[in-house]
């Protein structure tokens, strides 16, 4: 059976980020993850959750994620504003004599208005921001566990950290991160052992790659780089990898027999087992 | 005035590239990106800043040692787990993780803790050779991109005011978070770039929802529809049920990353499919 990633004994814990969407972070997940063994893959892209689409996943468990909203009781309440003069996000307006308003869609739930109520009368309710779900591969190898973000919903990062909280310490785990460099990338990434950055070789992918690489050396993360469709674009990827001194773990080719499988929700190391080493290969460059 | 927005669910779809050519081929409009996260248009119409604003999103807290007894209380407040000791450096705030909302600073018994304005990012507003453009630049490791977003957008109809524009052009963000329902608030119509993947058909329903929720008017457009016709059809099918024209297929050829190599709008750089399939697209919607 296949390869798993230890570091001093201990599963790793790699997350799987890029720059810009679309580049294939997704699928350097999901065929890393099918080329190792005793593998869970989370999904923490929450607002578009894609590695579910090619693992025919077997859901065993829905459950919904909430974040605290404050409620008030108008027996206590005396219209007094303090909790509406706390709240930074301006979720409370206070209505005197009448009520006090909330804005659910601004509201962080960081608790400061029911600590800040001098008649105790804020209480805290849960509200569902999304559902996590978790379940095995249709092959029963890979462990999944991933967010779906509600409609309308803004409040990514608190349902981040809830799939968080299922990750399996005895084994590897994989994150798919959501693109970009924002607060949901942070609460995604913290904690890994090791960040595989994906790109491809154009002027765009460049630009977002930088962004990315910034963000990982604030946060302390080793990190080195998969280019995908290798062969389009140009060089200066390369070039600036190697100014850097980011290693380059895989090149996955622009070759359109890829393009198709991945276009039809097929992971390609299913089809093109000779990739599955390659993947699996990734891990000795990590430990390097 | 009309405002419209390219979006995708999705990155990575080919959005920008159509906003880049939409830019070149309408006159007297602004042109605005709202990726304020991972921006991309200016790599295509190359603005030349003439304003630049500072943004301040989200505050951060800040601990000050000098006053701190150590006794955790903060720690145990956040919510958000943004503080934490070190046996180094004791009680310290990691800002990437703090979302200033001040409720370590309302329960520490010390008065240790401050909240801090901090500069989350730019805005910009730029003359490019194809008219005013609006855009930003989100620092890394921060909050409040849909606030950036509203930023750019308030700039953007101030721009279009002054200079009498009938259009506001819009490359959204990616997702379906917090800065695209913010790129998406009061548009005329959102237009969805898909491609015939799985992945694609998936975002495409998410984001729909998306549109649908706010009642926003929607067009989609398929891009690269030739490496997987089956799916191409599936989407036009999947559009027709719920009342959504495709008003566009723009084949899959090597030309549009040869433009973005050479900076310029793919229309611009060479005419051919993918530049006349554009054209129909832009055509499409107006
Ligand atoms: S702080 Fe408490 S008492 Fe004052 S308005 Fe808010 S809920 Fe009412
Ligand atoms: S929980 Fe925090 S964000 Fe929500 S209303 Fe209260 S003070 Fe404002
Ligand atoms: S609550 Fe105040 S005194 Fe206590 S550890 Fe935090 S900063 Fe220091
Ligand atoms: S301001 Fe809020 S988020 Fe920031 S450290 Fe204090 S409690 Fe945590």
């Amino acid at each position: 059976m296949g390869r798993t990633m230890q570091q001093n004994g201990e599963p790793m814990i790699i997350a799987v980020a890029s720059g810009k969407g679309g580049t294939g972070k997704t699928t350097v997940a999901v065929n890393l993850a099918l080329s190792l063994s005793n593998v869970q893959l989370m999904d923490c892209d929450v607002e578009e959750p894609n590695s579910h689409i090619f693992l025919n996943p077997v859901i065993e468990e829905i459950k919904p994620a909430y974040t605290l909203v404050p409620r008030v009781n108008y027996d206590l309440c005396d219209y007094c504003g303090k909790c509406a003069a706390a709240c930074e996000y301006n979720a409370l307006v206070a209505v005197p004599q009448k009520e006090v308003m909330l804005f659910p869609e601004l509201c962080h739930g960081c608790g400061l208005c029911s600590l800040v109520c001098p008649q105790d009368a804020i209480s805290e309710e849960p509200r569902e921001i999304g559902v996590i779900k978790t379940g095995k591969s249709g092959d029963g190898n890979v462990d999944l566990v991933y967010g779906v973000l509600n409609i309308g919903e803004i409040m990514a990062t608190p349902l981040i950290d809830q799939v968080k909280a299922d990750l399996d310490p005895e084994k590897t785990v994989i994150i798919d991160v959501s693109p970009g460099t924002a607060c949901p990338v942070i609460a995604a990434v913290q904690g890994s052992d090791y960040c595989i950055l994906v790109t491809e070789p154009t002027p765009f992918g460049l630009y977002d790659l930088r962004l990315a690489v910034e963000v990982l050396r604030v946060l302390k993360i080793p990190f080195g780089m998969v280019i995908n469709k290798a062969g389009i674009g140009d060089r200066k990827v390369y070039e600036y990898c190697e100014k850097e001194g980011i290693p380059i773990l895989l090149e996955i080719p622009h070759d359109t027999r890829i393009a198709r499988y991945y276009s039809e929700g097929v992971p390609f190391v299913k089809a093109m087992p000779e990739w599955k080493e390659r993947f699996a290969g990734i891990i000795d460059k990590v430990l390097l | 005035m009309k405002q419209i927005t390219v979006i995708s669910g999705k990155g990575g779809t080919g959005k920008t590239t159509l906003v880049g050519s939409f830019a070149a081929l309408v006159e007297n409009k602004v042109i605005v990106d709202c990726d304020v996260d991972a921006p991309d248009l200016h790599l295509l119409l190359h603005p030349e800043i003439i304003k630049k604003e500072e943004f301040k999103g989200v505050k951060v807290a800040v601990i000050d040692k000098t006053l701190c007894s150590e006794c955790g209380t903060c720690e145990e407040t956040c919510r958000f787990n943004a503080i934490a000791s070190t046996e180094e450096s004791g009680y310290a705030v990691n800002p990437a993780r703090c979302e200033g909302c001040g409720a370590c600073v309302f329960t520490c018994p010390q008065e240790a803790v401050t909240l801090k304005e901090r500069v989350s990012g730019y805005a910009f507003i730029s003359k490019t050779n194809y008219g005013t453009m609006v855009h930003a630049q989100l620092n890394i490791a921060e909050e409040a991109s849909g606030k950036l977003v509203t930023v750019v957008r308030n700039n953007a109809q101030q721009v279009a005011e002054k200079e009498g524009c009938e259009l506001i052009l819009i490359d959204g963000s990616p997702g379906i978070g917090c800065p695209v329902i913010a790129s998406l608030a009061g548009v005329d119509l959102a237009l969805i770039v898909t491609e015939p993947t799985m992945s694609g058909l998936h975002d495409l329903e998410r984001i729909m929802d998306v549109t649908r929720h706010f009642g926003i008017a929607s067009a989609v457009c398929i891009n690269k529809y030739d490496i997987n016709e089956e799916n191409s059809k599936r989407i036009t099918e999947f559009c027709r049920q719920r009342g959504i024209q495709v008003v566009g297929n723009i084949p899959y050829d090597s030309v549009v990353t040869e433009a973005m190599v050479a900076g310029m709008p793919v229309v611009e750089f060479a005419e051919g499919v993918v530049s006349d399939a554009i054209k129909v697209v832009w055509d499409g919607i107006n």
